[in-house]
């Protein structure tokens, strides 16, 4: 049984760029020029998982989604 | 009532400039023939059919996706915000009744009872009148009702055009990469959008089945497209060609006339340039063109004529395209703008473009891929695609200055919606 694997998704229009995300998980966003996140393409390292989901209930727009990749 | 055999279809019975009322509609095509659901899946899958409203997806595929659904709903899209566009206008005009023809089928074969025609303003009294000739003869089971898109570029991508019909955020989108609309869409049910151009191919594949529609076209692109075609007459024109054409072949383009075109657009300002011996000699479909990085979008091809600067238009479009972005993501708000005045810096400015061309791939990588919609997408192949084919000419500008300013050539709506 393989373990589940996940994406972060940002939701662009209610993404206000504060940069909250980038602050808690730098692994994998970083910001632009303009301090809107930039994730990092692939799946989120198994390790980094619960960092991500700590990252996702930060958010303060609620703009930050944790996907289920299914196979 | 025979199937047309030559590459007019859509555009067999309409020769003349005139409209096809009902009457010579049916007269020409015949009714629908009364299909079970399952052989409307059946056939569609089978024919091929992608849709025309620019994605090139695969029409059955999206269509077993919405009928699994709850009480869907069918959206005949024909907004058309591409102002180098005109085919949806021109079917809607003179072949109604094919398009609500295949929208019923669409609404039969999903499971849906409820149909809206969303149409720029321009094609309203066309639609109206005949659906009100149809609702006489009762020739449907499902409703029609008529929303007027708003005139711009937007207004046709399919998250838009739910919110219009929805009466929110109206000609804006929306963020749905985690809901589809094919699953929530208007009043939250199951949406099928799909371009008015391929319903009026539904049409016909119901009529005379997925062999006769594959007769024409290529494996994986059959059929035939509607294509605006600008700059190779007085005014735009529309020709129906089987896919996989040349437009060389199609348009009868001669070597002394291609001599006399600079480069090519295809696919429209979210499409891309080629070099106009590539364009005219490329096969015409989807995946042909975006083998090279371009796309043929909603059937577009702008021949650019000698004498006109480049870079004077790309910035143009460049600009109008920022000005039609939604204003809500980030990275589209930013980049577009910052693309835009850069662009115009070349085109008119060059010396104070410090670091030349360097900046361009970058701001495009950002933007790609990062709006709620694929609209900063297009502007990215746009600008990238100009600027392999202009390079040339953009390291003029840089060297020598910019050129003497030219008339300006592609259509750019300004604000008033009048072309400039
Ligand atoms: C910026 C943008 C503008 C669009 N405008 C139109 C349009 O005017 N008409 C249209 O049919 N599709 C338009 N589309 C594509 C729609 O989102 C959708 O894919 C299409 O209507 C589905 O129909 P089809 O599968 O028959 O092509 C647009 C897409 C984008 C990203
Ligand atoms: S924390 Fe949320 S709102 Fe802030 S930049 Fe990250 S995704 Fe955007
Ligand atoms: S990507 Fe641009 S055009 Fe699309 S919804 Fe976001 S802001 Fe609007």
């Amino acid at each position: 049984m393989s373990r589940s694997r996940f994406r972060l998704v940002v939701d662009p229009v209610a993404c206000d760029g504060a940069g909250v995300c980038a602050e808690l998980l730098p692994e994998v966003i970083s910001l632009d020029p303009w301090g809107f996140p930039i994730v990092a393409s692939g799946d989120v390292a198994p390790g980094l998982v619960d960092m991500a989901r700590r990252a996702v209930v930060s958010c303060p727009r609620l703009a930050l989604h944790l996907v289920r990749v299914d196979d | 009532m025979t199937a047309p055999t030559g590459p007019g279809r859509l555009l067999d019975s309409v020769g003349t400039a005139e409209v096809v009322r009902l009457d010579a509609h049916l007269a020409r095509w015949g009714a629908v023939p009364d299909l079970p659901v399952r052989s409307l899946l059946e056939a569609v899958d089978q024919s091929g059919l992608r849709g025309h409203g620019g994605a090139w997806f695969p029409v059955g595929a999206k269509w077993r996706s919405v009928a699994a659904g709850r009480s869907p709903i069918v959206v005949a899209n024909g907004a058309e915000g591409e102002p180098a566009s005109g085919k949806d206008r021109l079917l809607l005009h003179h072949a109604p009744h094919l398009v609500l023809d295949g929208a019923a089928v669409a609404a039969k074969a999903v499971g849906a009872r409820r149909v809206i025609v969303h149409v720029s303003d321009d094609s309203v009294a066309d639609v109206t009148t005949a659906l009100a000739e149809r609702e006489r003869r009762g020739v449907d089971a499902c409703s029609f009702e008529v929303v007027i898109a708003p005139d711009r570029f937007l207004s046709g991508q399919e998250s838009a055009v739910v919110n219009t019909v929805n009466g929110r955020n109206i000609g804006i989108p929306s963020f749905v990469a985690l809901r589809p609309v094919r699953e929530q869409g208007i009043a939250g049910r199951p949406t099928l959008v799909q371009n008015v151009e391929s319903l009026a191919d539904v049409a016909l594949i119901a009529r005379y089945g997925p062999q006769w529609f594959r007769s024409v076209g290529t494996h994986d692109s059959p059929g035939t497209a509607l294509i605006t075609v600008t700059g190779l007459w007085e005014s735009s024109r529309i020709v129906e060609v089987p896919l996989g054409t040349t437009l060389e072949n199609a348009l009868g383009i001669t070597p002394g006339r291609a001599d006399t075109i600079q480069a090519v657009l295809l696919g429209g300002y979210g499409g891309g340039w080629l070099p106009t011996s590539t364009a005219l000699s490329l096969p015409f479909t989807e995946e042909a063109a975006r083998a090279l990085g371009t796309s043929i979008g909603a059937g577009v091809a702008v021949l650019l004529p000698a004498g006109v600067c480049p870079l004077v238009e790309v910035a143009r479009v460049a600009r109008y395209m920022e000005g039609e972005g939604a204003g809500q993501c980030g990275p589209c708000v930013n980049g577009l703008d910052v693309l835009a005045s850069q662009l115009e810096l070349l085109a008119h400015r060059p010396h104070t473009l410090s670091g030349g061309l360097s900046a361009f791939p970058t701001l495009c990588g950002l933007v790609e891929g990062r709006g709620a919609c694929h609209h900063p997408d297009g502007v990215a192949r746009f600008v990238r695609s100009a600027l392999g084919v202009f390079g040339d000419h953009a390291a003029v500008h840089l060297q020598r200055g910019p050129c003497q300013t030219t008339r300006p050539f592609l259509p750019v709506p300004s604000a008033s919606g009048v072309l400039r």
